[in-house]
């Protein structure tokens, strides 16, 4: 099958795939409960309201009807209005959903890292003890709830060693819609820094060039980069505890990524800030996720290592770390580039918990408060914009996979 | 042999199975002491009435002074309407189970079926199934399990239907694969050139043979679902408050954290995680087991 | 199971030895061993690895790697799986030499490659390269000359042309022969088919089941083979010149190595067995010098 081929069909495939699950979801918030508007009122108390909010959000018609306005609603990117306050549905997920990406993807990165380092690891002590507690490891990971993992977290890291805060996303004066204290600059400014510590930089290299003698370009490239990552450090650990003597004013927000607007607006303490409450919830997620990894990683570095151009490669006597990464990883990166996208749906449903727990304002706390608040059709329009989101990011991963599987490419 | 006659003999050698598991190296380790641990907690579960020490329930309230921590009298503590906390582990598991067996149930009288006629028979109709599945099954479970307990309501049935409609899928999916690769068997064929119906080459020839592998879903089926139950409860669509529960005590153990309250989440907590380990252990012990060819090695 | 089980012979420089056996009886896991690549869980166990002097087996690991590829090469058997397909040709030669040259530059690495490339009879074009756009008879030669590219001091090669067809296959066997004779190399050849190594070996190792059964140089081998599975080997090979020949199987197949006879290993399938073969192992015996055998035919207490 051609590559072409592939695509147009997978494309095809998705139309038909997303239908059927805004019919599920349809079916589940508007046929299966009877009239969510009784739902939302919980008593027969006042038909007034009930029918003046069944015009104002189109329920009154009939079903059919409101199935086609659905579909077509859709269509325009209208989700539907909340029950709450008529507000347009889109308009808050819209809002809440880059804290949930922005939390998505750390932990992503943290459940990767994770399970690549010890799926490879382990992969290399085949039956040793190490092998067995790391499968073990990951087996436990799974068993434990998300949300309690967060919350042992919490005790240990929040209310015992006073490290990491326990909830909310970003400290009060910086929230963009919270309260503005106090508006001064961090002492010199970041542009001061940036200088300073270039200026410095220059100044070790080249002291150490002239101390040392070192004519080697591969050495004095490790020092540098070595260099390059003390300042980092240092300049990081200022940011996180020197934060207590400064206030800073409120984030500008360009992309809704805490981490990335604090970047683009040019502030280490603010991205320092933003780290340091991304870290529990993310480290949980995470944590939990992992186990997947591992053992896919696990199994398909043992099946690689035991290819004939491993042990081909061994016998030139390549170092250990250029046969396990250069070799045989590069040939077992694929399926985890696959399992990405697969567990991406497991990320977003876990992270509903983790952001209830560590009061993230995320979307899956969206539909936790919306639930609270008996608000089917935000509910509603919620769950559309999950399934539409999962089908995408498998579309692109299905994609992606067939770029870069060579049976189908060459 | 009948159906009937192949379950008989598979329950008869289950109890002499055990010892001979445990011979069968680390993946018979894992189903032997799986099964220890989910049968000590549904026995500790079943017995809940009579060996805890105080009533779970509201009627349990103040028995001790609120918000104490672990000490001789109350070794799991008390919460903040004075129940004690060991009482409440005891019996905290009841919910979750019903859930989980129920749902259980729901997955094998429906999926089953499905993933059998739908796969044997092929043709547009598989199609269509295939496709429906596949959306459901991409889909983050307990999302779809939130929106279904939400508009069902509360209660143990409705936890159980929404988790069952998640896992369905998953039922599905392994029953074709095995369904796909028998039918192509010689031996099916020749049990078709003689005449056999449909029917029978489906429970006699097919059935047996795609058992294991449903034995293992069904088994990750009860982890799931006992994890999905707590977080259901978690977020406020479990059970009714008067039923002790484990999910209900990380929900309303939550707010007592910032005050340094540890006992009341942790140790309904490491039963949700002991359970849910139970089963996960005998899941992947038996899947080695049935499966030597598929198994990582 | 020992795979390999008290096998030993000596190489000097420059000479070829050929290593002759069944599958499975123990030529490809000795050639491993001899750079400690025996894949687990199977591991050595005991015995000496001289090499120069020095005893391979007491190396540490990163000693040993330095040994392995720079003294002593390995030709695997089949030149499909042997190369990474992600890489291309020059990245092979690139990362072998500057990973135990490391002063050496890229530029330097891949003019050294594409030498050596010549060497072996392939276009130094095919240097960008993947491993699959180059035929069999292609690839093994590249292993040979990712092989002698730093010069070892042993080659040994593990059934270097099994996996292609005939005509490669004497091309192929030359190639070897003339770079032994103009870089001064060892040669371990480890092969199935007895009249290679009787063609380009100067010492063949004959081995069953694991054991050596005998050791003698090729002369000797062929004008006066003493143990009877050498015989029946030797009548096993077709003569071209002769008009009529009766080919002579030996009957029945190696043994399963969990599961030994008591006795002399080859005694089931022994058209010379004797009530002691049944009881005792066999000690080689050095029936002329530089001749060993296992075999209770030979020694002092002949019955």
């Amino acid at each position: 099958m051609t590559l072409r081929s592939y695509v147009i069909s997978r494309i095809l495939l998705t139309v038909p795939m997303i239908l059927i699950l805004l019919t599920i979801v349809f079916v589940i918030v508007r046929v299966l409960p009877g009239d969510p508007v009784l739902l939302h009122f919980e008593k027969m108390e006042n038909p007034r309201a009930m029918e003046e909010m069944r015009q104002k959000l189109g329920l009154d018609k009939p079903i059919w009807i409101q199935y086609f306005d659905y579909l077509f609603n859709l269509l325009r990117g209208d989700l539907g209005k909340s029950m709450q306050d008529y507000s347009p549905v889109a308009s808050q997920i819209l809002s809440a959903f880059p804290a949930t990406l922005e939390l998505a993807i750390f932990s992503m990165i943290i459940a990767v890292s994770i399970g690549i380092f010890l799926g490879v690891e382990t992969s290399k002590s085949y039956n040793k003890p190490k092998d067995h507690i790391v499968r073990v490891f990951g087996i436990v990971t799974y068993a434990v709830p998300v949300f309690f993992l967060g919350m042992v977290f919490q005790i240990v890291f929040g209310v015992g060693l006073h490290w990491l805060p326990v909830g909310g996303r970003i400290y009060p004066t910086m929230e963009p819609s919270g309260l503005k204290i106090s508006l001064s600059q961090p002492p010199g400014g970041f542009a001061t820094h940036l200088l300073l510590s270039c200026a410095a930089g220059l100044v070790a290299v080249t002291l150490c060039t002239i101390v040392l003698k070192i004519k080697d370009r591969k050495t004095t490239r490790k020092i540098l980069g070595l260099l390059i990552l003390v300042f980092l450090a240092v300049w990081i650990i200022w940011a996180a505890v020197g934060w207590r003597f400064i206030t800073l004013g409120e984030l500008r927000i360009s992309t809704g990524l805490y981490t990335v607007d604090s970047i683009l607006e040019g502030n280490l303490y603010k991205f320092a800030e933003a780290l340091r409450y991304l870290c529990l919830p993310s480290l949980t997620l995470g944590l939990v996720l992992s186990g997947v990894f591992i053992r896919l990683t696990r199994s398909n570095m043992l099946e690689t290592l035991r290819l004939d151009f491993v042990t081909a490669a061994k016998a030139r006597g390549l170092k250990e770390i250029t046969v396990t990464y250069g070799y045989a990883f590069r040939n077992a990166f694929l399926p985890i580039l696959t399992m990405m996208g697969l567990q991406f749906a497991t990320l977003l449903a876990g992270a509903v918990l983790t952001e209830t727990t560590f009061s993230w304002p995320g979307l899956g706390r969206y539909i936790v408060d919306r639930i609270n608040f008996r608000d089917y059709t935000a509910i509603q329009g919620a769950v559309v914009f999950y399934g539409i989101l999962v089908s995408l990011v498998s579309l692109v991963v299905d994609l992606l996979y067939a770029y870069f599987d060579p049976r189908i490419r060459l | 042999m009948s159906k009937l006659e192949v379950k008989r003999s598979m329950l008869a050698s289950i109890v002499p199975g055990v010892t001979s598991l445990a011979k069968r190296g680390l993946a018979g380790w894992l189903v032997v002491i799986g099964t220890i641990i989910v049968w000590s907690i549904i026995v500790m579960t079943l017995l809940a009435p009579w060996i805890s020490p105080y009533d779970p329930s509201t009627r349990g309230i103040n028995v001790g002074r609120p918000l104490t921590p672990p000490n001789p009298q109350f070794p799991f503590g008390t919460n903040d309407l004075g129940q004690d906390m060991l009482s409440r582990t005891i019996a905290g598991g009841s919910v979750m189970l019903q859930v989980a067996v129920l749902s259980v149930i729901i997955c094998l009288v429906i999926g089953v079926p499905m993933g059998l006629f739908s796969s044997y028979i092929g043709g547009v109709l598989d199609r269509a199934t295939c496709l429906v599945m596949d959306s459901v099954y991409a889909f983050p479970g307990l999302i779809l399990a939130i929106a279904i307990a939400a508009t069902l309501g509360r209660g143990v049935v409705n936890m159980a239907l929404s988790i069952a409609v998640v896992y369905v899928p998953s039922y599905f999916r392994v029953i074709r694969s095995q369904v796909l690769s028998i039918k192509e068997m010689p031996y099916v064929e020749a049990a078709k050139s003689i005449g056999a119906k449909n029917r029978t080459i489906l429970f006699k020839y097919i059935l047996p043979n795609v058992i294991p592998s449903i034995v293992v879903v069904a088994t990750v089926n009860f982890a799931d679902a006992i994890l999905t139950a707590a977080g259901l409860t978690f977020i406020g669509l479990g059970v009714e408050v008067d039923i002790p529960d484990w999910g209900w005590d990380l929900a309303n153990g939550r707010r007592l954290l910032p005050s340094g309250v540890w006992w009341v989440i942790t140790f309904p907590g490491i039963f949700i995680i002991l359970l849910a380990l139970g089963f996960t252990l005998v899941g992947e012990g038996l899947s080695e087991l049935l499966n030597p060819k598929l198994a990582e090695r | 199971m020992r795979a390999v089980d008290r096998v030993s012979f000596i190489l000097d420089r420059a000479e070829t030895i050929g290593v002759v056996g069944e599958s499975g009886s123990g030529k490809s896991t000795l050639g491993l061993s001899l750079i400690r690549l025996v894949p687990p869980p199977g591991r050595i166990i005991g015995g000496h690895i001289w090499l120069e002097g020095t005893d391979l087996l007491k190396l540490r690991e990163e000693e040993m790697r330095n040994v392995r590829g720079r003294k002593i090469a390995f030709v695997f058997q089949d030149p499909m799986t042997s190369l990474n397909p992600v890489k291309k040709i020059g990245e092979h030669f690139e990362e072998l030499i500057r990973t135990h040259e490391p002063k050496t530059s890229r530029g330097e690495a891949l003019k050294r490659a594409e030498r050596l490339l010549g060497d072996v009879g392939i276009q130094p074009e095919r240097i960008n390269d993947y491993p699959h756009q180059l035929s069999g008879g292609m690839r093994q030669r590249v292993m040979i000359a990712l092989a002698i590219a730093l010069n070892p001091s042993i080659v040994i090669a593990d059934e270097p042309t099994t996996a292609l067809d005939v005509i490669v296959q004497a091309k192929i066997l030359d190639l070897l022969k003339n770079i032994q004779n103009s870089y001064a190399m060892a040669l371990i050849l480890i092969t199935h088919d007895l009249s290679i190594a009787l063609e380009r070996c100067n010492k063949i190792l004959v081995m069953y089941a694991g054991h050596m059964v005998e050791n003698a140089s090729t002369k000797n081998i062929y004008n006066n083979p003493q143990h009877p599975y050498t015989r029946g080997l030797l009548k096993s090979i077709p003569n071209i010149e002769l008009a009529e020949q009766k080919l002579e199987a030996i009957p029945g197949s190696p043994p399963d190595l969990l599961n030994l006879p008591k006795g002399c290993r080859f005694w089931p399938r022994c058209p010379s067995a004797m009530e002691k073969c049944r009881e005792a192992e066999p000690q080689p015996v050095e029936t002329e010098p530089g001749h060993l055998v296992r075999c209770f035919l030979y020694g002092d207490d002949r019955k």
